[in-house]
């Protein structure tokens, strides 16, 4: 009953069978670690450790380790939260949301971008933690937990508070639904492996038997986190973006936040899934699965969402002008002439302009240039995060006050840590978990498999 | 009923009253345990477990070390000190001349706080910073707490036997001391002076007047101070005088001041201020007309100023070269218009340019009304020509003996450097200071005197007014009172108490008829701290002639001089140099240039831009200062208002001795003044030249942005003759479109609004009033024990001040230029404006807090919960008057910051701390609590009294300091309440959001609508419309 279109291109080239979608993508399990991958490793804990010198010494010594001051309450630490919870937007949309809308392209991405989710989330979540004076009492105090503090208890009315709710949210929902989909090929590497890995496996497989039922409860289940998952891709960076859109800081009160960041983080994570599976892919060598099809889709969702985010942020300076508010049309001048322009034109040229190249068929097929610009849209996205929380901090309302932010070694350190944990976790993700959704892949290799056909 | 009364059985057994069961029927085992007890009765498994559970728990507790416990309760309580209940003493702090009427709070016998006294008719209830600060030097670990001889540690008995035998033996012998105001030590050095043979009392002071007392005693043969009267006076003219900041007593100064410069709808006056001079100082960024002026044509200035007046007056005028300087002569004009109402100063040390403006007050007849030298001053009697001769003398070797009392010369004189030198040359040099100080540390003998706080002493600041100090705790070290110290050396049998007893029975209880009982009479005085004798006055008569003194300022002074000058200058916080080691000093944001830990060379923007030195953050470059042959390297700051062609330098930094605080911060300025012409002269005009280095150097400054931006939400001003016409002058009153018609942002409001059944505590803070001396900043931080963090934390941007003035200077660019806009105009006017927790009733930080550490508090306060916060600073970010401050590091106990946080770090130092105040935790913000611990101690007082609290019986510390009562705190609800009746709240209300009829009255950043606490008074400049 499979219908080959004669209008679109096969999501799967190479003539795969089914067969050979079991191979190709548990080969990397099986198969002893590549010498890239080692090094790769070696390079992911080395960043970890250098950066967990910054980290300790922040803990150990307290948040002056930092460059904040009296006035710039949040520099980097906000910003790389805001910014790893942007990457970690991409998975979760891609699976479900994609999911629910029948876009069959998914399937060969959503396992890697998931786990990619995940990993970005964790390092994240870290900062919350980090940024706090008192982590070591902030880590459960901000949850409301029943205590014996008397009546104690948390403050709804804060935007943490919400952000604790909605990051916790959404990390155990992405988690579940990726393991959820990650049974099925536990399952599959645990039926052609023996000894210790059939044990590990099996475990890791929750003892999948691969029944008509059985699969049907997982189809049930995947369809319903889904639904669970899609709201939360909106509602975790609008809820981010409410630390800012509540305050009274011009710059920061801004009803636009919450639409603008949630592009904006969609944005980042097709991004950072781009820059990952352009790596992975080659390494590998799963071109037939991850195909300049795959790329170019990708590279559309960027264009879109790198279009919403410059129209915000024209439509910011538009109301900031229309407001009459001269703090805050200040707020707005000042980010864009003001001692941190090169921040802003930084965001300006990675965010709004380079993404626009994207318009040639050429330059979005291409893989090198899409692997540049995918990094480019990254350092625009964390400028953008910066500008936001520094420039609007930096010169607020009393001009006393106003103050220049300059980062320290260990905020550059800890930004570093994440950047080992997240490569480290996402390198052993590729090399022990199968990077491709082999189950769902082959659901599609009928219909877009030329060979499988004929 | 009766099924209830059934028997159960447990069993069988029980029925059948088994012997055996009944015998283990209440044993909780019935059957025998194996493992209970050893079959042959030796340890068991159990007691080994025991033995080895306790052996264990014992050795490890045993290795645990046991806190020290520093606090022991009396054995036998003193009868007044209850713990947790402060006493209050009335003493008196003086430094030489520097003087001030004080209260000393004690804790638990500890002196913690300094407030003015109430009764002082000189300085009020007002201190000035170093007044405030001078409490932590009593606990400075680097004083001496013992005798030195020849820089060895010595007992007071071979100290003594020395001092005796090598004065004997010394041949002539010189005491050398600053301004003593003290009766009683007079009469001890006169003692003391008598019995070694007529030893000589030279007196000099480190920031000399000496041009005023020389001038007097050329003009009406008294070689004293007027007592100057700036609240009579309508209008004051001011050449370089700081009078407001470190000009001979700033805070009676700025207390008159302030009375001349309050200004309400009732009273719509006030005194009009010309200031002509060359640094900006405190007392110029108050004045309402202000000209930047060169030091070389100062002299000319006030001549000029004599001859405009003199053709007025008809009197004969001088010749003198003509200077242009803006505004002069209409500072003549309204002069003369308020005749016998104004005042004319200057702070020239040259005797003859003192003479002239004794001329012109003669002229101006404010002799006997505002300048009164029929009624002395003596806060100085330094004598510059003696001590030049002195110091000539010793290095001759021409003395034999030199006492040094509690003076520091090496240090603070012009030529300290050859004093230093000429010391050995004396055969016995001793000196009562109680640190190793540069001039202690050079003499032989060291005789340590206490701290004031631990001494007795009575005071004659001026003629009729005394006062007493009185110890507030018994010496922490092995030092003696200095006084004490020259009369046993004199060989007196009497201690100093009694003596001072003495005196004051033969004198002043002699003079007066009101008490017959001497000991009523002292205890009244002690009680007070202050009596004043109402012995007539002398009049001192005579009409300053000028005409010398003409002659020789027109041969002086120039008109056009091309070189550069350099101004020397004492700032606030430091002074003149003596309380250098005070880090609450050190990390005092100085008024002007809002800089710390420094002193550095104040240039004009002019000169910056010629020489390409643009400051940024703080970032500038060190410039090479050459006077003469000296030459010193330091830092330049650019400084609005500074006069074109001159450089200001201030005096009390570059000490090499003083201590760990401060040793090595900033250069000594004192080596460069100039006494070549018989008197220190402050101004170098000739022979100074300046080459900026390319050494790069970062001035930690705690505001770096200068002016307002033109942000009327802020800072609102106006000028009087437009608050003559209309009240709401200068008013910003934001409305905001709501429904068809404008109303005032607290009209739209999210919140339902608290409602203060009790009590609603604000402050009213009027900008016309606050001079921004800043003596409320160091007040508040010995208030709430807030931390020092240091010159790099400063550069950090992290100074924990909760409450700061902000300086702003006028910009000549237009509204929406914005980068015109942030830089100053080069004669900026200045507007200063305390910032505080504003205790906002729609509090941002208090909604965005996760954990609710910050809350509001039935009363109107905005509550800060230490113990609760996690540290996210998300409240500081949303703080719209960024006043929160983060512990970004652990600031006590901590060796990093144990040079500067004294207060904190040593055992000593945290002797100061407030035992009501939580020090705070490192990870914590922080905040004005708006003195909730002083709150809390009033209501608990007015609730053991069954009354209501009274108001002005709680006060916060920063309103308590301020001397010109710029500052008023009170409840809001209770209509009879200062700050009720200042504020004019229009109905009695119990909501938190109160409508005030004051026009002038204003919140910052109103349109926000976080509803303060806080309250602003316009500022009103007199200035004349046309030149507004």
């Amino acid at each position: 009953m499979q219908v080959t279109s004669s209008v679109r291109e096969p999501l799967i080239t190479g003539g795969k069978t089914l067969k050979d979608v079991t191979h190709d993508v548990s080969r990397q399990v099986e198969g002893k670690p590549t010498l890239g991958w080692i090094l790769g490793l070696l390079v992911a804990v080395g960043t970890l450790l250098l950066g967990s010198l910054a980290l300790v010494a922040t803990l150990w010594e307290g948040i002056g380790m930092w460059g904040l001051n009296k006035t710039i309450g949040w520099a980097w630490d906000i910003t790389n939260f805001v910014w790893w919870v942007g990457i970690g937007h991409a998975g979760t949309l891609i699976s479900a949301v994609l999911l629910l809308f029948r876009q069959k392209w998914r399937m060969a991405i959503n396992r890697a971008a998931e786990a990619m989710t995940i990993f970005a989330v964790i390092c994240a979540a870290m900062f919350p933690v980090i940024h706090m004076g008192r982590p070591w009492l902030g880590a459960y105090w901000a949850l409301p937990l029943p205590n014996t503090f008397g009546s104690l208890w948390v403050n709804f009315n804060s935007p943490l508070l919400w952000d604790v709710f909605a990051i916790s949210t959404y990390f155990s929902v992405s988690l579940v639904f990726w393991y959820i989909g990650l049974i099925p090929d536990f399952a599959t590497i645990r039926d052609r492996a023996t000894g210790l890995r059939k044990t590990i496996y099996g475990a890791l497989s929750f003892g999948w038997d691969g029944a008509a039922k059985t699969w049907s409860r997982y189809e049930s289940v995947a369809l319903i986190l889904a639904g669970l998952a899609t709201p939360l891709v909106l509602s975790v960076h609008t809820i981010v973006s409410f630390d800012f859109a509540t305050s009274v800081i011009p710059g920061w009160h801004t009803t636009i936040f919450p639409p603008y960041f949630v592009a904006g983080a969609i944005f980042s994570g097709f991004a950072m899934v781009l820059t990952l599976m352009i790596i992975t892919r080659k390494v590998f060598k799963l071109e037939d699965y991850i195909t300049i099809g795959h790329i170019e889709l990708m590279n559309i969702v960027i264009i879109i969402t790198g279009s919403i985010v410059g129209i915000a942020y024209i439509t910011e300076f538009f109301i900031a002008w229309y407001s009459g508010v001269a703090a805050e049309q200040y707020a707005f001048m000042n980010r864009a002439f003001g001692p941190y322009a090169w921040a802003y034109w930084s965001m300006m040229t990675c965010n709004v302009i380079s993404p626009q190249l994207f318009w040639f068929k050429k330059i979005r097929t291409s893989i090198v240039a899409t692997f540049a610009l995918s990094i480019v849209v990254n350092i625009g996205m964390w400028f953008e995060r910066f500008v936001i929380i520094v420039t609007s901090l930096h010169r607020d309302y009393l001009p006393s006050s106003w103050a220049m932010f300059y980062p320290t070694l260990s905020d550059v350190g800890v930004y570093l840590f994440t950047f080992g944990l997240f490569f480290t976790l996402f390198l052993l993700f590729a090399k022990f978990f199968p990077v491709i959704n082999m189950a769902e892949v082959k659901s599609i290799v009928k219909s877009s498999s030329e060979k499988v056909n004929k | 009923m009766k099924e209830n009364n059934k028997t159960y059985w447990k069993g069988l057994e029980q029925l059948t009253n088994d012997p055996e069961f009944v015998k283990n029927a209440d044993r909780e085992f019935p059957e025998h345990l194996p493992s209970s007890n050893g079959e042959d009765g030796g340890p068991s498994r159990r007691d080994f477990l025991k033995l080895m559970g306790f052996s264990l728990a014992a050795a490890s507790l045993a290795a645990c070390e046991a806190p020290v416990r520093k606090a022991i309760p009396y054995v036998n309580k003193p009868v007044d000190i209850n713990p947790s209940i402060p006493n209050y003493y009335a003493s008196t702090f003086a430094s030489g001349g520097d003087y001030a009427s004080i209260v000393v709070k004690t804790r638990e016998g500890r002196p913690i706080k300094i407030d003015g006294n109430e009764l002082s008719p000189i300085n009020g209830k007002g201190v000035s910073a170093i007044v405030e600060a001078s409490v932590l030097s009593l606990y400075d670990k680097e004083r001496l707490a013992a005798p030195y001889v020849n820089g060895e540690k010595s007992d007071w008995a071979t100290l003594d036997a020395q001092v005796k035998s090598k004065l004997a033996a010394a041949g002539s012998i010189k005491i050398i001391t600053n301004t003593v105001i003290s009766p009683s030590t007079e009469k001890a050095l006169s003692q003391f002076a008598e019995t070694f043979g007529g030893a000589e009392v030279i007196t000099y002071d480190p920031v000399s007047s000496y041009g005023i007392t020389k001038a007097a005693e050329t003009s009406y043969g008294a070689a004293v101070l007027p007592t100057y009267k700036f609240d009579q006076a309508k209008v004051i003219v001011s050449f370089g005088a700081d009078f407001l900041g470190t000009w001979i007593s700033p805070i009676e100064f700025a207390r008159q001041y302030a009375k001349g410069r309050k200004i309400s709808k009732e009273k719509p006056e006030m005194s009009r201020h010309f200031q002509f001079e060359s640094n900006l100082s405190l007392t110029g960024s108050n004045a309402d007309y202000r000209t930047p002026i060169k030091a070389s044509a100062s002299g000319l200035a006030v001549l000029s100023l004599y001859n405009a007046i003199a053709k007025k007056a008809g009197a004969a005028s001088f010749n003198a070269t003509a200077v242009e300087v803006a505004h002069l002569d209409k500072a003549a004009n309204e002069l003369w218009a308020n005749r016998g109402a104004s005042i004319v100063v200057s702070g020239s040390n040259d005797p003859n340019v003192q003479i002239v403006i004794n001329a012109i007050n003669d002229l101006l007849g404010n002799n006997g009304i505002t300048v009164d030298f029929s009624t002395p001053s003596f806060f100085r009697k330094g004598d510059d020509a003696k001590m030049n001769q002195f110091v000539a003398d010793l290095n001759a070797g021409r003395v034999g003996g030199v006492v040094f009392f509690n003076c520091n010369p090496v240090y603070d004189f012009a030529k300290g450097a050859e004093l230093a030198a000429g010391i050995a040359k004396a055969k016995v040099s001793i000196a009562t200071n109680s640190t190793m100080d540069e001039t202690a540390s050079a003499v032989q003998l060291v005789a340590p005197d206490n701290h004031f706080l631990e001494s007795w002493n009575d005071f004659n600041p001026r003629k009729g007014e005394y006062s007493l100090a009185q110890p507030t705790i018994s010496p922490l070290f092995d030092t003696r009172q200095a006084q004490e110290s020259l009369l046993v050396w004199a060989g007196s049998e009497s201690n100093y108490y009694d003596f001072l007893q003495e005196n004051w029975k033969s004198s002043l209880f002699a003079s007066q008829s009101e008490l017959s009982d001497f000991q009523q009479f002292w205890d009244q005085s002690l009680f007070n701290g202050v009596y004043s004798d109402n012995s007539e006055s002398t009049s001192i008569s005579g009409v300053a002639d000028a005409s010398a003194a003409a002659a020789a300022i027109s041969r002086t002074y120039k008109a056009d001089n091309a070189g550069t000058e350099l101004v020397i200058y004492t700032k606030i916080g430091i002074g003149n140099g003596t309380f250098a080691n005070n880090p609450w000093l050190q990390e005092m944001s100085d008024p002007i240039s809002k800089a710390t830990w420094d002193n550095y060379l104040t240039v004009s923007q002019k000169w910056a831009n010629e020489n390409g030195l643009k400051m940024f953050e703080g970032a500038t470059q060190k410039a090479k200062l050459t006077i003469g042959d000296k030459s010193v390297i330091v830092p330049v700051l650019v400084q609005p208002g500074q006069a074109i062609g001159t450089v200001g330098l201030a005096l009390g930094y570059g000490r090499t001795k003083a201590g760990r605080v401060a040793n090595g911060v900033g250069v000594n300025a004192y080596e460069l003044l100039d006494s070549s012409k018989g008197f220190v002269n402050f101004d170098i005009t000739e022979g100074v030249s300046i080459e900026l280095t390319s050494d790069k150097y970062k001035i930690a400054q705690t505001q770096t942005h200068q002016t307002y931006m033109g942000r009327n939400f802020v800072v609102q001003e106006s000028i009087l003759p437009e608050y003559k016409e209309d009240a709401f002058a200068g008013r910003y009153q934001p409305k905001i479109y709501k429904e068809g018609e404008f109303v005032k942002p607290s009209k739209i409001s999210l919140w339902k609004g608290h409602q203060y059944s009790q009590h609603h505590w604000g402050l009213a803070i009027d900008m016309n009033s606050c001079i921004g001396c800043g003596a409320c900043t160091v007040a508040c931080q010995v208030e709430n024990n807030v931390a020092v963090v240091g010159k790099q934390e400063v550069l950090n941007r992290r100074e924990m001040a909760w409450i700061r003035i902000d300086r702003y200077y006028s910009s000549d660019a237009e509204v929406g230029d914005n980068d015109g806009l942030e830089i100053a105009s080069e004669n900026p006017e200045v507007v200063f404006q305390p910032m505080m927790c504003q205790h906002c009733n729609n509090a941002p930080c208090e909604t965005v807090c996760p954990v609710a550490a910050t809350t509001h508090s039935s009363e109107g306060l905005n509550q800060m919960t230490y113990n609760r916060c996690i540290g996210t600073r998300y409240c500081a970010n949303n703080c719209p008057y960024k006043v929160r401050r983060f512990n970004w590091f652990k600031y006590h106990d901590n060796k990093d910051f144990s040079t500067v946080n004294v207060a904190q770090n040593d055992d000593l130092g945290k002797m100061v701390l407030n035992p009501d105040v939580t020090v705070r935790s490192r990870g914590v913000i922080e905040k004005c609590s708006m003195c909730v611990q002083r709150i809390q101690a009033g209501k608990l007082t007015a609730k053991r009294e069954a009354r209501k609290v009274q108001d002005g019986e709680i006060t916060t510390a920063c309103a308590t300091a301020c001397p010109t009562d710029a500052i008023v705190f009170g409840d809001m609800n209770d209509t009879g309440s200062k700050i009720y009746a200042t504020l004019k709240i229009q109905e009695e209300t119990l909501s938190a959001t109160k409508e005030v009829n004051e026009e002038r009255a204003y919140h910052v950043l109103e349109e926000v609508n976080v509803n303060p606490n806080v309250w602003y008074f316009t500022k009103i400049r007199n200035k004349d419309k046309s030149e507004a």
